[in-house]
C-alpha cells in the first residue's frame, strides 16, 4: 500500500509538467495584454510597449517558459504583474477562505445527502422519495448565483440573521467565522447534496435487493442497522467517486459562490487575474487545484480500500 | 403540550435565538468602510493610471498643487510660488513642517525627482514640459526651480491636475524607480498610511490615519485646502458583484458605495437609511472611437456618415436606462458645465439623423460592402450597451459590421493593433472618458490629433493640433475660449471621434454618514460618522 501511494504521488509528477505546458501555452496564445491594462486608457501606446518590456513580456515563449518552470522547480511560483507580491503569498492569504468554504460545504452536503438518500431508496416509490428526488432536481438544476441572491435577500436582508458578505478568518472565534459561511456553503453545497443524494439512493437500492439484506431482515437486524451499516457500507464505492468527481465541480462553484458573497478566495483570485491576464497568478492557481484534484483522486482510490475489502493494490 | 404546539414553540425559540445575535451592528464610527468602483490591484499612480489606483494614492500622496470645484489649481504642499512675467522661470517654496509616513522630512530634492518620474509617464503635460525645460533644480531644502526654454502659463494645472498619472510627491529613493517599473513600498506624505499589512489584493486595502499629517488651514475643497481625516481607518473593501454590494450598503456591512450598479438605483434610493447621488458633477463623455489608417474610415465623407447618423439618446438610454436626469446629449468634446464648454461646430450632431445622407456619405467615400471591425467589450456594461446600438447604427446606414465580443483585456490590446482590420487591426471600438480630463486640451489625450503619435485611431488634422497649440499659448481666459471654440469645430469637421453623450453616475452611502461630497473621486477629507 506505502509503495502504491508513492508511486501515485510520483506520477503526479508528469501529470503536473503536462498541466504545466498546457497551461503556460494556452496563456500564450489567448488573446490580452496586460501592459494595456496597467498603462490604462490615457497611456499611449509606446507607454504600453516600454511596459510590455519591463515585464519581460516580449521574449520568446520557450525562453519565458522555462525561465517560469525554473523558478517554479525551486518553489517560486513567481510575482504577479500587478501587484508585485510573489503568487505564493497571494495565494496563501487567499487559501484560507476557499478551504474554509469547500470543507463546510462538503461536511453539509454529506449530512444530508446521505441521510436523504437512504430514506428516498428506504421509502422508494412514496411521497417521501418523491420529495427528496424533487428537491434534488431543483438542487441540481437551479444555479449557484440564483440560490445565492435568494438566500442574501431573505436570511441577510429580510431577516437580518446572517451578513450579506464577506469572510471573518477562524481565529476571530467560531461563531463570526461560521456566520460569513453558512449562506455561500448552503448556495453551493445545494447542488452537491442534489447529486450525492441521488446517487446515494440509486446505489442504496441496487444494494437494498441484495440477498444478504433480505438475509439480515431475516435475522432480525433493526431497519437502522440495516441501512446505515450493512447497505450504505456495500453502498458507498459508487458514493465515494462522485463526491470525488463532484469535489471538480465543488471547485468551479466555488468561483461563483465567493463573487457573489465577496469572499476573498483562491476562486476570486483566478477570475481577477484572468480578466486582468496577471499570467504567474493564473499559472500558479492552475497549478494549485491540478496539484489538489490529483490529490483527492489519490484519496478516493484510498478509500475504496477501507470500504471494499476485495480492492487491493 | 400537543405535537404542534411543541413545535410551534421550538420554531419561535429557534428563531428568537438565531435573531439574537443582530448582526448590523453599530459600526465604529472611527472606522469609514468603502467600497471602490474596481479592485486596487496595485500603489503605484505613476506605473498605471488606473482611477481606482489614483484615488488610493490620493490618501496616501500629497501633491504640490490641487483642483477646487472650479478646476482651479491651489497650493496644497506649496506655500508659495513665483513666476517670470514670459512664463519661463518657475519657482516654488514648500510649506514647513511636511514630513513622509516615515518621519523623514519632505524636501525639494524629493519633489525634483517626483517631478522627473512623472514627466516621463504623463504625456499631454508632463512630457511637454520636460521637453521644454533647461533646468529643474533644487534651490534650497524647501525651494526648487523651473527654468524652461518656452513659456508654459499652464503650470500650476500641470502640478495640480486631478487626471491620471497625477504629481504625486514620493521620498526620492521611490521616486528614483524607472517609470515603467513599480515601486516597491508605499511611504507619501498624505493624510492616511497605507497598512500593507492587511492589504489583500483583490479582496481589501487598509489605510490608517497618519498623525504626522498638517493639513492646511484653508477649508477642504476637493483637492485643495486642509485634507482633514475625521477616522482612524479606511477600510476599502472589494465588493466585485454590484447586487451584493448594494446589499451589503443595505444591511449596514459597508458604508459608501462608489459607483452601485445603476440597475440598483431604484431600489437603493428607496431603501430605508441610505442615501443616493450624483457621484461625479463633472460625469463620463461616452466615445465612438474610429480608426483613421484604414478604409473606410480613413476618408472622412465615411466618418461623417456615421456622425450624421449617430443618435445620442439612444446610446444613452442603452448607457445609462430611462432616467434622463443623468444624461444629455453632447453637442461638443468638453465637459458640459465648465467653462471652457463648446456647441460650436455641433451642428453635425444636433437634430434628425439622416440615414440617407449617411448613405450617401459613404458611397461617395467609394464605400462597397467591406466588413468593418467592431471590438466589443462585453464584459463593462458601458461598452457592450454602446457596441450594441453601433452594431445597430452600422446597419441601419448599409455597413457590414463585424461584431466582435471580447472582454475588456483583449480590446487594451487589440486596439493598439496599426494592423489592417483584417490582419488582427480593428475599425471601432467604445470607451469613455472622464468629464475630468475633457475640461480642457490638456489631459485630453483622446483629442490628440497628430496622428502616428496620438491615442488610438491615430487621427491627424493639422487644425485640431494648431488650436490645441494655442490653447496652451493662450494667456487669458477669452483667448482661450477662441481657441477651444475652434478646435471643437475642427475636431467636429474631421471627426476625431465621435462623443456619443454625456452621462453620470450615482455613489450611495448610509445616512449616518455626512460630507460626502460630489467630486470625480472620493473625497474622504471632511467626512464624519455618526
Amino acid at each position: 500500500m506505502f509503495a502504491y501511494i508513492i508511486r501515485r504521488i510520483l506520477s503526479t509528477i508528469p501529470v503536473m509538467l503536462l498541466v504545466a505546458l498546457f497551461v503556460f501555452s494556452l496563456l500564450y496564445i489567448a488573446p490580452g495584454d496586460p501592459a494595456a491594462i496597467i498603462a490604462g486608457d490615457q497611456a499611449t501606446p509606446a507607454d504600453v510597449e516600454r511596459i510590455r518590456e519591463s515585464l519581460g513580456l516580449d521574449r520568446p515563449f520557450l525562453v519565458r517558459f522555462f525561465d517560469w518552470f525554473w523558478h517554479v522547480l525551486h518553489g517560486d511560483l513567481g510575482t504577479s504583474i500587478f501587484t508585485n507580491l510573489p503568487v505564493t503569498h497571494m495565494i496563501a492569504q487567499r487559501i484560507e477562505p476557499t478551504v474554509s468554504l469547500l470543507i463546510l460545504t462538503l461536511l453539509l452536503s454529506l449530512s444530508f445527502a446521505i441521510p436523504m438518500g437512504v430514506v428516498a431508496a428506504w421509502k422508494h416509490g412514496t411521497w417521501i422519495d418523491r420529495t427528496v428526488m424533487m428537491t434534488a432536481v431543483v438542487g441540481f438544476s437551479t444555479p449557484v448565483f440564483v440560490i445565492g441572491y435568494v438566500l442574501a435577500y431573505v436570511f441577510a436582508l429580510r431577516l437580518d440573521w446572517l451578513p450579506v458578505q464577506g469572510f471573518t478568518s477562524i481565529e476571530q472565534g467560531a461563531w463570526p467565522f461560521l456566520r460569513n459561511l453558512i449562506l455561500p456553503s448552503v448556495s453551493l453545497g445545494l447542488i452537491y447534496m442534489a447529486l450525492i443524494a441521488r446517487i446515494t439512493r440509486a446505489t442504496m437500492l441496487d444494494v437494498l435487493s441484495q440477498d444478504y439484506v433480505r438475509t439480515a431482515k431475516a435475522k432480525g437486524v433493526g431497519q437502522t442497522g440495516i441501512l446505515f451499516v450493512h447497505a450504505l457500507k456495500n453502498a458507498a464505492v459508487p458514493i465515494v467517486t462522485i463526491v470525488g468527481i463532484g469535489f471538480a465541480a465543488l471547485i468551479g462553484g466555488a468561483v461563483v459562490t465567493e463573487s457573489v458573497f465577496a469572499i476573498p478566495g483562491l476562486g476570486r483570485l483566478t477570475v481577477d487575474a484572468i480578466l486582468r491576464r496577471d499570467y504567474p497568478v493564473i499559472q500558479g492557481v492552475v497549478l494549485l487545484f491540478s496539484f489538489v484534484y490529483v490529490l483527492i483522486n489519490l484519496g478516493v482510490d484510498l478509500l475504496y480500500t477501507l470500504f471494499d475489502p476485495r480492492i487491493r493494490y | 403540550m400537543d405535537r404542534r404546539g411543541f413545535l410551534k414553540t421550538a420554531a419561535i425559540a429557534a428563531t428568537g435565538a438565531l435573531a439574537a445575535p443582530r448582526l448590523s451592528l453599530a459600526a465604529d464610527s472611527k472606522t469609514l468602510r468603502f467600497v471602490p468602483q474596481a479592485n486596487l490591484a496595485n500603489l503605484d499612480p505613476i506605473w498605471t493610471t488606473q482611477y481606482v489606483v489614483r484615488n488610493g494614492s490620493l490618501l496616501i500622496w500629497d501633491t504640490l498643487f490641487g483642483v477646487d470645484d472650479q478646476l482651479n489649481p491651489k497650493p496644497q504642499m506649496v506655500e508659495s510660488w513665483e513666476n517670470s512675467p514670459d512664463f519661463k522661470t518657475w519657482t516654488f517654496r514648500l510649506r514647513p513642517g511636511l514630513k513622509f509616513h516615515d518621519n523623514e522630512p519632505v524636501l525639494a530634492k524629493d519633489v525634483v525627482a517626483s517631478i522627473r518620474r512623472w514627466q516621463v509617464r504623463d504625456a499631454p503635460m508632463g512630457l511637454p514640459i520636460k521637453k521644454a525645460t533647461d533646468a529643474l533644480e533644487v534651490v534650497d531644502d524647501q525651494t526648487f526651480r523651473f527654468r524652461l526654454n518656452r513659456p508654459y502659463s499652464k503650470m500650476l494645472f500641470a502640478l495640480g491636475k486631478s487626471s491620471s498619472p497625477c504629481l504625486f510627491i514620493m521620498p526620492e529613493r521611490m521616486a528614483l524607480t524607472d517609470p515603467f517599473k513599480q515601486i516597491t513600498e508605499y511611504v507619501g506624505s498624505g493624510p492616511m498610511r497605507f497598512k500593507r499589512d492587511e492589504w489583500v489584493p483583490g479582496a481589501k486595502a487598509v489605510f490608517e490615519k497618519f498623525d504626522g499629517y498638517t493639513p492646511r488651514a484653508e477649508k477642504a475643497n476637493w483637492l485643495s485646502g486642509g485634507k482633514r481625516i475625521n477616522f482612524d481607518r479606511i477600510e476599502w473593501q472589494i465588493v466585485p458583484d454590484g447586487a451584493t454590494a448594494a446589499a451589503a450598503l443595505q444591511n449596514g456591512e459597508v458604508d459608501w458605495l462608489e459607483t452601485p450598479i445603476s440597475d440598483l438605483y431604484p431600489l437603493l434610493q428607496k431603501a430605508p437609511h441610505i442615501k443616493v447621488d450624483i457621484s461625479d458633477p463633472l460625469g463620463n463623455i461616452g466615445s465612438f472611437r474610429i480608426n483613421h489608417l484604414y478604409p473606410p474610415f480613413n476618408d472622412v465623407r465615411a466618418r461623417r456618415a456615421v456622425q450624421i447618423a449617430l443618435s445620442q439618446e439612444d446610446y444613452m438610454e442603452a448607457v445609462v436606462g430611462d432616467d434622463a436626469s443623468l444624461w444629455k446629449t453632447l453637442p461638443g468634446f468638453f465637459t458640459p458645465n465648465t467653462p471652457l464648454y463648446t456647441e460650436v461646430g455641433g451642428e453635425p450632431l444636433k437634430g434628425k439623423r439622416d440615414y440617407e445622407g449617411a448613405k450617401k456619405l459613404l458611397a461617395e467615400a467609394g464605400y462597397k460592402n467591406e466588413p468593418v471591425i467592431l471590438l466589443v467589450a462585453t464584459d463593462v456594461p458601458i461598452t457592450k450597451a454602446e457596441g450594441d446600438v453601433t452594431a445597430d447604427l452600422l446597419k441601419r446606414i448599409g455597413m457590414n459590421v463585424q461584431y466582435q465580443a471580447l472582454d475588456w483585456g483583449t480590446v487594451g490590446q487589440r486596439r493598439a493593433s496599426k494592423e489592417p482590420p483584417d490582419k488582427g487591426g480593428w475599425n471601432i471600438f467604445h470607451t469613455w472618458h472622464a468629464g475630468a480630463d475633457c475640461v480642457n486640451p490638456a489631459p485630453y489625450t483622446a483629442l490628440d490629433a497628430s496622428g502616428d503619435t496620438a491615442w488610438f485611431g491615430w487621427p491627424k488634422s493639422d487644425l485640431v493640433e494648431a488650436k490645441i497649440a494655442e490653447w496652451f499659448a493662450a494667456s487669458d481666459f477669452a483667448a482661450e475660449k477662441a481657441a477651444i471654440d475652434a478646435l471643437n469645430k475642427a475636431a467636429m469637421d474631421d471627426v476625431v471621434y465621435i462623443p456619443t453623450g454625456f452621462f453620470q453616475f450615482k455613489q450611495a452611502w448610509r445616512d449616518n454618514l455626512s460630507g460626502v461630497v460630489k467630486a470625480p473621486f472620493p473625497v474622504f477629507w471632511d467626512v464624519t460618522k455618526a
